[in-house]
């Protein structure tokens, strides 16, 4: 099923030419409301009339994660705020988050985006979706649950945490559609069948799993043992939210809602715009938000861009899998985590040395984060209350700054390695294969 | 009348406590007593050490984290009721004890405590004739 079929199957050379057009309106846009993107494009010296194709987008600046922190909070945003009715808020790479604010208008778009990919799936009229990403400042959880409501289908806004009363409620209700994380799909299998139930006990049959890499392996898991159907839903915080980007029922791919958001692939190191189908950084540009539009933002989502029209008969254009990220942001239990965040609290106490060692793993099908940490030598004591007194204040910081619980190790005076680069500061076990 | 003990910060690792006995060890250093306080990821080993000067000298070169401690050392009577007599008397005057550990043979028992207020620990105990140890008669 199809969502919206002028949108979704639009011949090619029409939508260039609608994409050519709202770049053209954003740019203008920008241009006179953002002093960020004014400054970049005098600095360019180009003028908004010099954006008039599509092709044209190549002449516009990026932007990063790092102008959204530098112009922290409402910076980039470019309504003023009698016009924003919403704000969420993401990890940034540093103590400050991310801050997105939306008009009403963008809320308009995200819904629709929501209610086209959760189409793609196969929801409908009379489904009931248990939206089980957290509700609050991350996009996940609002998004997913306007989308359904959008749509016209029965939203049951679950949240994350209380596995137990989810599962009656999706016994006792016949629920049929789930959106959560894939790595919390398979914990509420492990779930089912510790109460002896399995996906047969259940009336679910399509998931929209999201908001963190997952594989065909877990694809097929999540399947068998929920005796569902499971789709990708993609977003990010800084663009939209999840519906930037979704499956459909050929599994092939997943279609960009490109008349919103244009896509391109980039080189990570050289920022050259590469051909169709080489792998390279995705580079989204939010064609028709208002509140915060973005040009050319660098994702650092590794991927490639299918040609081709898909048997679905959708003609916007698909990526494979997220193959990695170009930059260190792990992403655990479907929340970013920068190991920059956990370095900047590390710094704030004296009591331990500035290094340290993520451990990322998947237990029980739950991420797993344990934050070890050298204890100075002069900060030892022989009291065991005020070493674990160390060890919580230490963990109840990072609970505050990454929005996720870590379990902090204490390790001995110089036994981190202590070697430069990213790499040997996380180690990820987990297999994603 | 207090003993200087020597606390090591260690890693619930194997190895470990091996690798502190093989350095003092090497070094001369005799053990008079040691206990170990563990959490799930991590331990505080206790030591009662010969030369307690050298014994941090020489595990901070290792890169130990270790500090020192003031503790009691008493000698008891071996028998039963002995050292109930004696907290009996700390717990009436209010003195809390931390941490202890103990190790008996033949007719005596010698016990290692760390109370909350050293001085006044020591005045009861002296108080109640009981047998304190000093660096000397550890040895």
């Amino acid at each position: 099923m199809i969502w919206n079929k002028n949108k979704e199957c639009m011949s090619r050379d029409e939508l260039r030419d609608l994409q050519g057009k709202r770049l053209h309106k954003l740019v203008d846009l920008v241009y006179h409301n953002t002093p960020f993107y004014r400054e970049k494009m005098q600095e360019l010296d180009l003028l908004p009339d010099d954006i008039r194709t599509i092709d044209d987008i190549v002449k516009l600046p990026f932007t990063t994660k790092a102008d959204l922190r530098d112009n922290y909070p409402m910076g980039l945003v470019a309504a003023p705020m009698t016009e924003i009715v919403r704000i969420h808020a993401s990890s940034g790479t540093t103590g400050n988050p991310t801050i997105v604010g939306y008009t009403y208008r963008d809320l308009e778009i995200w819904k629709e985006v929501t209610a086209r990919a959760l189409t793609a799936y196969g929801v409908t009229r009379g489904d009931i979706v248990s939206v089980g990403y957290g509700y609050g400042l991350f996009t996940g959880g609002l998004g997913a649950h306007y989308g359904v409501e959008h749509l016209g289908a029965t939203v049951l806004p679950t949240s994350t945490g209380n596995t137990e009363k989810h599962i009656r409620l999706l016994r006792d209700l016949g629920v049929t559609g789930l959106a959560c994380t894939p790595s919390y799909a398979l914990y509420l299998a492990e779930a089912l069948n510790k109460q002896g139930l399995t996906g047969a006990d259940l009336k679910l049959r399509i998931g929209a799993f999201g908001a963190e890499p997952w594989t065909e392996n877990m694809r097929r898991e999540i399947e068998e043992r929920l005796g569902i159907q499971a789709y990708n839903i993609y977003g990010l915080s800084e663009i939209m939210g999840p519906g930037v980007a979704y499956e459909c029922g050929c599994k092939n791919g997943s279609h960009i809602a490109e008349d919103h958001f244009y896509p391109e692939i980039i080189n990570p190191e050289t920022g050259e715009v590469l051909p169709l189908g080489q792998e390279g950084e995705l580079v989204l540009t939010t064609l028709t938000k208002t509140g915060m539009p973005l040009l050319r933002y660098r994702t650092k989502d590794l991927t490639t861009l299918m040609p081709g029209t898909c048997d679905c008969g959708r003609t916007s254009v698909r990526f494979t899998r997220i193959l990695g990220r170009s930059d260190d942001m792990l992403i655990i239990r479907g929340i970013n985590v920068f190991p920059s965040q956990v370095e900047a609290v590390i710094l704030e106490i004296p009591e331990i040395a500035p290094c340290y060692m993520l451990v990322v793993d998947r237990k029980n099908n739950l991420d797993t984060l344990e934050v070890q940490v050298e204890l100075r030598p002069d900060s030892f004591s022989d009291d065991m209350g005020s070493m674990l007194a160390l060890k919580r204040k230490l963990s109840d910081r990072l609970k505050s700054v990454l929005s996720i619980s870590a379990e902090v190790k204490l390790v001995e005076p110089n036994s981190l390695p202590r070697s430069e680069g990213k790499s040997t500061r996380v180690i990820d076990k987990r297999v994603l294969a | 009348m207090t003993i200087k003990q020597l606390s090591v910060f260690l890693e619930n690792k194997s190895g470990r406590i091996n690798e502190v006995t093989k350095v003092l060890g090497e070094n001369g250093i005799n053990m008079q007593a040691f206990s170990m306080a563990e959490t799930t990821d991590f331990g505080i080993l206790r030591l009662i050490v010969s030369d307690v000067d050298k014994a941090v000298e020489v595990l901070r070169a290792k890169n130990f984290a270790v500090v020192l401690t003031d503790v009691v050392c008493i000698c008891c009577p071996n028998v039963a009721g002995a050292l109930s007599k004696i907290l009996e008397k700390l717990a009436a005057h209010q003195i809390f004890i931390e941490y202890m550990y103990a190790f008996a043979q033949g007719d005596q028992a010698n016990i290692v405590i760390r109370p909350s207020n050293l001085e006044e620990c020591v005045r009861l105990l002296a108080e109640e004739d009981c047998h304190i140890l000093d660096r000397k008669q550890l040895q």
